[in-house]
């Protein structure tokens, strides 16, 4: 039970994927042009998470090292397909919102790095828990940055009125641009809390406020994911024709 | 014919432009953000993406109308593509290695970064949504790819510039860049105008 609870708090807060770990911008910034759409897209991501975590840990030990990463991506595919089809049968105006976000969900590091990170190396509770929890965070995530996008941009929160009559919304923050100054905010906070908490000593290695290396010089350790490409694979052949 | 040709350079122009893949769609934003220090390598990332994701929406474009529609298989796509393009740049790298090593000294080190670039399968997807034939498809990934090559070196551009600045502390690494891109995605939503 202890471990359930730990895997959620890790998930939602100590590694929350968006806000500390800065993982899986794309959708982050692509779909939060409202709250509403912002949770759709969390919890549509969760439930695959969740599911694909359970499935990639019951069969770790069945699963070669060689072709883990391919056998991952049909796992995780797999969900997204069903999830696919789940929205556009019962939530056709959520999947009209979220339009092509949904099959991408397949390259999202986030479900990606935890299969590596996690799944496949720790038994089912504990998988399907972290997976939860970080979908939960996910989730958490994206609604936060939806509603500030909504309340700026259009003066509404999940499509209620909220701002007085007087406020003119900025319609640029639900447009393409906003989401990249909402990111830039997010990012500034961050570096200055990592900053303040190195002052003091603490270890903020954790927060990563947007992988600032140059991916050519980068062995992937970010938890991006250009780590999971099998860099060795033209080197097995040349082996062979010789 | 004519009509054809001005369809084909219309949707160049808006997949290029305005839609652009990056800035207003959020498509390849991990490369955009990662590679683009300095006009060089920027330059290179972009034309492995025109390589890759050229040729991707051409195999995903035959392997949808003669495989997965031929037996009424459409739903399976998103796995398909993934694995396709996946393989497909696995081997593109192998075979540029082994035959074409000059170009591949040129964007051998690039190939490892798009093959999870959810810019690549989401123009499949777009050309199967779109319902676009095989040489429109083509075309779509073509323009793109030049939409992300040219943003991106645009960006980079801006960002050997911006190293002489005095950026505040907080702002400095990420925060500027992304600040930077949005204020080309303004500059760019100039574009919507065009079509």
């Amino acid at each position: 039970m202890n471990s359930v609870k730990e895997r959620l708090y890790n998930g939602i807060v100590k590694e929350n994927p968006t806000f500390v770990l800065v993982l899986g911008m794309c959708p982050t910034l692509a779909v939060t042009t409202s709250a509403m759409n912002g949770l759709g897209m969390g919890l549509t991501t969760m439930v695959v998470l969740a599911l694909s975590n359970m499935i990639i840990s019951l069969m770790r030990n069945i699963i070669p090292d060689k072709v883990r990463i391919p056998a991952f991506i049909v796992i995780i595919a797999s969900f997204v397909t069903i999830m696919q089809l789940l929205l556009q049968g019962f939530l056709p105006s959520l999947y009209d919102a979220l339009g092509i976000y949904i099959p991408l969900i397949v390259v999202n590091c986030i479900i990606l790095g935890r299969a590596e990170s996690y799944a496949s190396k720790n038994p089912v509770i504990p998988s399907l828990f972290d997976g939860i929890g970080m979908g939960l965070g996910f989730s958490f995530a994206l609604t936060c940055i939806g509603a500030v996008r909504e309340i700026l941009g259009a003066g509404e929160i999940f499509g209620f009125h909220i701002m007085p009559e007087s406020y003119v919304p900025i319609s640029i923050f639900v447009m393409a641009p906003g989401a990249f100054f909402v990111l830039a905010t997010l990012t500034a906070i961050q570096n200055k809390i990592k900053a303040a908490g190195e002052k003091k000593g603490k270890d903020m290695s954790k927060i990563q406020s947007g992988c600032s290396e140059d991916c050519l010089g980068c062995d992937g350790k970010g938890g991006c994911s250009h780590g999971f490409y099998d860099t060795k694979a033209g080197e097995k052949t040349e082996g062979e024709v010789k | 014919m004519f009509a054809q040709v001005q369809e084909l350079l219309l949707l160049l122009i808006g997949s290029a432009l305005v839609s652009n893949v990056v800035l207003s769609q959020f498509l390849g934003l991990c490369p955009f953000l990662g590679v683009s220090k300095k006009v060089e390598t920027a330059a290179g990332m972009g034309t492995a993406v025109i390589f890759v994701i050229t040729l991707a929406s051409a195999v995903a474009g035959v392997i949808y109308k003669y495989v997965l529609q031929r037996f009424g298989i459409e739903y399976l796509q998103t796995i398909v593509f993934i694995l396709v393009i996946a393989a497909l740049v696995q081997f593109v790298e192998m075979f540029l290695k082994k035959f074409m090593v000059s170009l591949y000294e040129a964007l051998g080190v690039y190939l490892p970064l798009i093959t999870t670039n959810c810019a690549v399968l989401g123009v499949a997807l777009t050309n199967v949504q779109n319902e676009y034939g095989i040489l429109t498809g083509i075309v779509n990934g073509f323009a793109t790819a030049l939409g992300f090559t040219i943003s991106i070196i645009i960006l980079a551009g801006i960002r050997e510039k911006m190293q002489y600045n005095d950026v505040p502390e907080s702002f400095k690494g990420m925060p500027i860049v992304l600040l930077t891109a949005g204020l080309m995605a303004i500059a760019f939503c100039g574009f919507s105008g065009l079509l």
